[in-house]
């Protein structure tokens, strides 16, 4: 990994142009202590996603629990010429205006802006799910599974997901349909940063990293998750059998009660 | 790291009863670090060494966080109106921004209210001892320090800690500093340091001079123009009033632009004259004096309504004070006014009171420490003092690299020490840098530095400590 790094002239020059997010909350009845989780959902995506199940399921369990959606997708303002510093700028703002240190779930490329906030949020811990970090192999394969929806994204065009690579096949028709109906588009720029983005700089104050994702991710291969989570020190927890998006498949309760039990055991995260 | 204790006061009858030089007692805080006060520096030491792994003891004299910056503070400087001057991304702590919804220069109110929030987010408050002030910190063997402590005002018996390390971080802007004049003791008119002005209504109807242009004497006399009956701003010499928008955006953030591309200092000093020619114009043509100087060989001063109350009679701008008669002010150039009110807003010294000046190398007592990125003492490799700097920028972003620098130094101390070892000598020969062009010789300028030069400084420093 690069670096840290203190002079940041062009953050300081040209800061990001302040957008209207969508945040989107479940808080549990008593306050337990716990620490915030902010979801941030990958491209395509907004809070809508983890609205379905988790936000309600981790509140349940005594997790104040938050998401946004980046800017450009969900209830936030749109934002076609949207960057993936922008989306993280958003992420670090919602963040720090939470009451306590937040712990930041992302989800498919949301993990790599997440990656990308850590340097700029000291968060109390950090959750990498099915993390789309980019690269040309990440391409091929979409490509093979979906030319049609994949290939006009090189060319500055929407990426068009299918229900295929983001679902398992035990998800009711009529749901994956609704689901895919609600997908909308990254900004262009921060399509083209997954084909050549820079490394992320270094987390500020050490966050645990848990990385988790399924080996029958149809956009994320399995090569990817290890590779994501070796990065980070550690080794993927998998969900064999689940699609791309854990948090709206059928078996969505496993994966988000694995994190909220790491969140639970992981000492520096209290 | 474990460290002996993380919460609980410093307790006299600790487990180990050691005995300081004059035999009283002293409870052994072990690896905890003791921060001196809970303004912007105290606050964002206490974070990053509690991010590193210390167990931190904060003493805060006040009862509540935000130094300065806190209006109810007796020590603090800030009046009614006062707002940043350097606009949010250089103000913010790099790690924990401003909300996007607040202006581009907030008011001190939202910048108490962003360390209030810094300080909850984090969870600093159970680390601070409020209302304690230290009276003295005296150097034990093994680099560690002895801290003395009583309840402010001088009520309860004196305790006394043992720690690893001391942060010091009891601000620079509360001591007034006010130059001599003649007959100033025969004045009848009132006197005020600008420490004590809080509201315009204190200038209400009057005939004000300020004295000196500072960027709060600045503010002053801009105040008094819209307030009092009449107005004169006295100041040294001339200076660059630089507004606080240029092309539409914050000036400081098109500067740096410029600085981010390495433009070196002169082609910047002839863009901004160029600018200020442009946007402010000829200020001798308002019956300013010319400045004496280039840009950035002074503090800067941003202020885009001096020069426009100046146009609107509503400041009259006159040369240094020669003397004070009972009823009259004579100006340097034999001219003589008759204000009411005169606001000396000529600055601060920093004042290190409960600390030995010759641990600083100030044998002097001036108040001016020999140190290496104005933060480490040559000798001395547990002490480190925060946010001692006059940034041409935001303070706060500087005392955040200056305290993580610190604590990965304290951390190089116990698992690379030979890098600690490189690092105090590199401290030893380095003491007394400076960070910034030439500027103009004045106390005003002591700590003054450039922030671009400064944070590189600190990045290389860091780099030496940690890289290959």
């Amino acid at each position: 990994m690069s670096e840290l790094r203190i002079m940041r002239g062009r953050e300081w020059s040209r800061p990001v142009r302040p957008a209207r997010r969508e945040v989107l909350s479940a808080i549990p009845e008593l306050e337990e202590g716990r620490p915030p989780l902010l979801f941030v959902p990958g491209f395509g995506h907004g809070a809508w996603a983890f609205a379905e199940h988790w936000l309600g399921h981790a509140a349940s369990r005594g997790f104040p629990a938050y998401a946004v959606s980046l800017r450009g997708h969900g209830g936030s303002e749109p934002a076609p010429e949207a960057t993936l510093r922008a989306y993280a700028h958003d992420v670090v703002q919602v963040a720090a205006s939470l009451p306590r240190q937040a712990v930041l779930v992302g989800h498919g490329a949301g993990a790599l802006v997440v990656a990308h906030a850590l340097a700029r949020y000291p968060a109390r811990g950090a959750v990498l799910v099915a993390p789309v970090f980019g690269g040309w192999g990440l391409l091929g394969a979409a490509l093979r599974r979906n030319p049609a929806g994949t290939l006009p994204a090189v060319f500055g065009g929407p990426l068009r997901l299918n229900r295929r690579q983001l679902f398992s096949s035990e998800l009711p028709d009529e749901e994956a349909r609704r689901y895919v109906g609600r997908l909308g588009r990254a900004g262009r720029r921060a399509q083209w940063a997954l084909l050549g983005a820079p490394e992320a700089e270094p987390a500020v104050g050490a966050p645990p990293v848990l990385v988790l994702g399924s080996p029958d991710d149809r956009v994320v291969p399995a090569s990817t998750l290890t590779r994501v989570a070796r990065r980070y020190g550690s080794a993927p927890l998998l969900f064999p059998g689940m699609g791309h998006d854990l948090m709206v498949d059928v078996r969505w309760a496993e994966p988000i009660d694995a994190i909220l039990d790491w969140l639970e055991k992981e000492p520096a995260a209290h | 790291m474990s460290t002996s204790t993380d919460h609980g006061r410093p307790d006299p009858e600790a487990t180990s009863p050691a005995a300081n030089s004059d035999g009283r007692p002293v409870s052994d805080r072990g690896d905890t670090v003791c921060v001196i006060g809970a303004g912007a520096s105290g606050l964002t030491a206490i974070k990053n060494l509690r991010e590193h792994g210390f167990g931190v003891d904060c003493y805060e004299r006040e009862t509540g966080v935000g130094g300065a910056w806190n209006w109810r503070h007796d020590r603090s400087p800030v009046y009614a109106s006062t707002h940043l001057i350097s606009s949010k991304p250089f103000t913010q702590f790099p790690d924990f921004p401003m909300p996007d919804s607040w202006p581009d220069y907030p008011h001190h109110g939202q910048v108490l209210s962003y360390f209030e929030r810094y300080a909850d987010h984090f969870d600093l408050r159970s680390h601070i001892w409020f209302g304690t002030e230290v009276i003295r910190v005296q150097p034990v063997e093994g680099d560690r320090w002895d801290v003395t402590t009583r309840s402010t005002g001088g009520y309860g018996p004196e305790r006394t800690a043992r720690y690893a390390a001391v942060v010091i971080a009891n601000g620079h802007n509360w001591s007034p500093k006010l130059p001599r004049y003649e007959g100033l003791e025969q004045f009848r008119g009132e006197v005020m340091h600008a420490s004590s002005y809080k509201d315009p209504a204190q200038l209400r109807g009057k005939r004000v001079l300020v004295v000196g242009a500072g960027n709060t004497g600045c503010d002053i006399a801009v105040e008094a123009a819209q307030q009092a009956s009449r107005c004169w701003h006295s100041t040294r010499r001339g200076y660059w009033y630089a507004p606080k928008y240029v092309l539409g955006r914050p000036a400081d953030q098109v500067n740096d632009t410029l600085l981010a591309l390495r433009v070196p200092l002169r082609v910047r000093q002839w863009l901004y004259h160029w600018t200020l020619r442009l946007t402010v114009g000829d200020l001798t043509r308002f019956g300013l004096p010319k400045p004496d100087h280039r840009v950035y060989e002074t503090h800067p001063i941003a202020n885009s309504q001096l020069v426009y109350y100046v146009g609107h009679g509503g400041i009259g701008p006159v040369p240094d004070v020669a003397r004070f008669h009972p009823y009259a002010v004579e100006l340097a150039d034999g001219r003589e006014i008759d204000p009411e009110v005169v606001v000396f807003a000529t600055g601060y010294l920093p004042r290190f009171e409960f600390l030995d000046a010759s641990v600083f190398g100030d044998s002097a007592g001036a108040g001016r420490p020999t140190l290496w990125l104005n933060a480490f003492t040559p000798g001395h490799p547990t002490l480190a003092v925060a946010g001692l700097l006059q940034p041409d920028s935001g303070l706060f972003t500087l005392s955040h690299w200056q305290t993580v620098l610190f604590a990965r130094l304290l951390r190089a101390r116990r698992d690379r020490p030979e890098r600690a070892a490189a690092f105090a000598s590199r401290v030893r020969e380095r003491a007394g840098e400076r960070y910034s062009g030439p500027v103009k010789e004045s106390s005003r300028h002591w700590f003054e530095v450039g922030h671009a030069d400064y944070l590189r400084a600190v990045q290389r420093a860091l780099t030496e400590l940690e890289g290959k």
